[in-house]
């Protein structure tokens, strides 16, 4: 019924230029607001590009089309990676990215399903998204619909009991429909994964709760991104899960691995130069 | 001569049965339970309609997520376990997965207040009411008996947005006949009345009314209201029962300020003040007992409200 309006699925070297511009939108919309998450967002940047540009199945003219694909950031902090890609794909004006934290604005701190039409859940209270991703996984198996449902999560999030409740389920549920996405930039706000809270084996864990693992070595290379994604369509009778080794800060110099910029907006002069770098 | 009236079914077992009915009304209801289903009786959907009961484990968080997720597929959820561990231990999901995107998910605490008896405190719910109204746009409901509580699950299938319902343990006195309808936000006038109000709910209506019966010999005219919905509360009859009556009585099987009580004198003291007393759990936790003896000991009974009568009609 939309199928006109769906989103043309850019290939591999577009989605590394598309990447590149979305990268430029998250630093110039943090500096705008002088708020806001790079760290995270710049982190999963080609995950969330290639899900929009590549992957999903969605038409940004009608955000409610039934039979959409499904993404849920679940770690809520990233949104101007989300933002970025949904406003490059058409579901609103890019101009409107500028509006980004500010009040009367649809674009807010963390992602809300009443402000913008197009967001899938409310997030921001980590640890809620992959519960969300189950719900919706099952009433598509439920009601023979073929949507298939993404839900990105950070590693710092996996503290959250609530994700461990989740993967439980849906490796119980069989919820070959369903994909997550771990967003593995070894830092989360106060530090290092490693020493806060570390998370020993991933592919481990998630294999012991049922799921299927993919671990991308470089969750920032577009092709092992896209490669992951494919794979995932592919298996049966199994949730997949997609361990992806990222950067956090990636593509900006001084954010590279620097967790200052978990939750900091660059300086008008730092602005100019990430802006120099992302060519 | 005492009030008479009849012991109906649990709230909780009208629910399970009620559920059934609206599971085949509504193709797409899903019910979820972390289970507790033998309990919540949702069991009863889940022996008509396996395809469609989902047990999540012990997992309220996850549950309420999940619930989240089936409205966005195209369902309408109904999920349920003990209200304490429904609200309690899903308050966060409730209000960012549920209330913030205002998502038409069905709630069901059973087991509610003290009545549930000899479990004690930990499976006691007496804050659910409290943090169920806290959330934006949430609809409350707390039915006393069978019939009500039948209504308003088929009403609540039908009402578009996040509803909270509230059923008991222990059987219920009959309040209501076949027939009577509910509508959300409106209360119901159960016995008219010219010197005071008593507002209750749960199993405090039944004990409203034979406090008003008690005191009718003493020449005491009592009004009884069954405010079942909470939330959105019906100001203009609390507004009218206090113009009329003078003064106002909250009963309820819940701790008093966060729940009924709290609601109703916010709109008493906005509209029409008059003096108020309230009978609920007096912050404190309860403990292990008999159902009749821990509404005796809590002061959740007739003779309370009689007595709270008396105190407040000094007062006006």
């Amino acid at each position: 019924m939309s199928a006109e309006t769906l989103t043309k699925k850019l290939s591999v070297d577009e989605l590394i230029k598309e990447a590149v511009t979305v990268r430029r939108d998250i630093i110039e919309m943090i500096a705008h607001a002088n708020s806001g998450h790079p760290g995270g967002s710049l982190s999963a940047t080609e995950i969330v590009t290639a899900l929009y540009f590549n992957i999903l199945n969605h038409d940004p003219k009608n955000p409610h089309w039934e039979d959409r694909d499904r993404f849920i950031l679940s770690k809520g902090h990233a949104c101007p990676v989300l933002y970025s890609c949904m406003a490059r794909t058409g579901y609103f004006p890019v101009e409107e990215l500028k509006t980004f934290r500010a009040i009367n604005s649809r674009i807010q701190g963390h992602p809300e399903v009443r402000k913008l039409p197009g967001i899938e859940a409310s997030t921001g209270s980590l640890g809620q998204g992959l519960s969300i991703g189950i719900g919706l996984a099952l009433g598509a198996k439920l009601q023979g619909k073929n949507y298939r449902t993404y839900v990105l999560t950070g590693d710092g999030e996996l503290d959250e009991g609530q994700v461990w409740e989740s993967a439980l389920c849906a490796g119980h549920k069989a919820l070959d429909n369903l994909v997550a996405i771990v967003d593995s930039n070894k830092f989360q706000l106060d530090g290092a994964v490693k020493d806060i809270m570390p998370l020993a084996s991933l592919p481990d864990k998630w294999n012991a709760f049922g799921w299927n693992v993919i671990e991308i070595e470089d969750g920032n290379n577009m092709q092992q991104v896209v490669d992951a994604f494919e794979k995932a369509e592919t298996v049966k009778g199994k949730p997949t899960v997609i361990i992806a080794n990222t950067i956090k800060g990636k593509g900006v110099s001084y954010m590279e691995n620097n967790n200052e910029f978990h939750g900091a907006a660059p300086t008008p002069e730092q602005l100019a130069q990430a802006l120099k770098e992302l060519v | 001569m005492a009030l008479e009236f009849k012991l109906g079914k649990a709230t909780r077992d009208a629910y399970g049965e009620a559920l059934v009915e609206v599971g085949q009304e509504h193709k797409n209801v899903v019910v979820l339970d972390s289970d507790l289903s033998k309990s919540t009786k949702s069991i009863e959907f889940a022996k008509k309609f396996p395809e469609r009961f989902v047990n999540c484990g012990i997992s309220e968080a996850n549950m309420i997520g999940m619930a989240a997720g089936f409205v966005g597929s195209g369902m309408i959820p109904f999920a349920s376990s003990f209200a304490s561990f429904i609200m309690c231990k899903g308050f966060d999901q409730i209000r960012m997965s549920v209330a913030n995107p205002h998502l038409n998910v069905k709630l069901v605490g059973s087991h509610s207040g003290i009545s549930l008896g000899e479990d004690g405190a930990s499976q006691q719910s007496i804050e659910d009411i409290g943090l169920a109204c806290s959330l934006p746009q949430m609809t409350v409901l707390v039915p006393c008996d069978e019939t009500s509580t039948k209504s308003l699950t088929h009403l609540m299938a039908k009402h578009e947005g996040p509803v909270y319902l509230r059923t008991g343990r222990p059987k219920a006195a009959t309040i209501y006949k076949d027939g009577d309808t509910f509508e959300i936000g409106k209360a119901k006038l159960l016995r008219d009345g010219k010197d005071v109000t008593v507002i209750a709910i749960g199993l405090l209506v039944i004990e409203a009314l034979i406090a008003a019966d008690q005191l009718e010999a003493e020449g005491i005219s009592v009004r009884v209201v069954d405010m079942f919905c909470v939330k959105p509360i019906d100001i203009d009859m609390i507004a009218k029962c206090a113009k009329e009556t003078g003064a106002i009585i909250t009963a309820e099987e819940h701790l008093i300020g966060a729940g009924l009580s709290g609601h109703v004198a916010q709109v008493v003291a906005q509209t029409t003040p008059v003096p108020m007393e309230y009978i609920g759990i007096d912050d404190t936790y309860a403990e292990s007992g008999k159902p009749d003896e821990l509404l005796d000991k809590y002061g959740l009974r007739a003779k309370n409200i009689v007595d709270a009568i008396h105190k407040v009609l000094k007062r006006k």
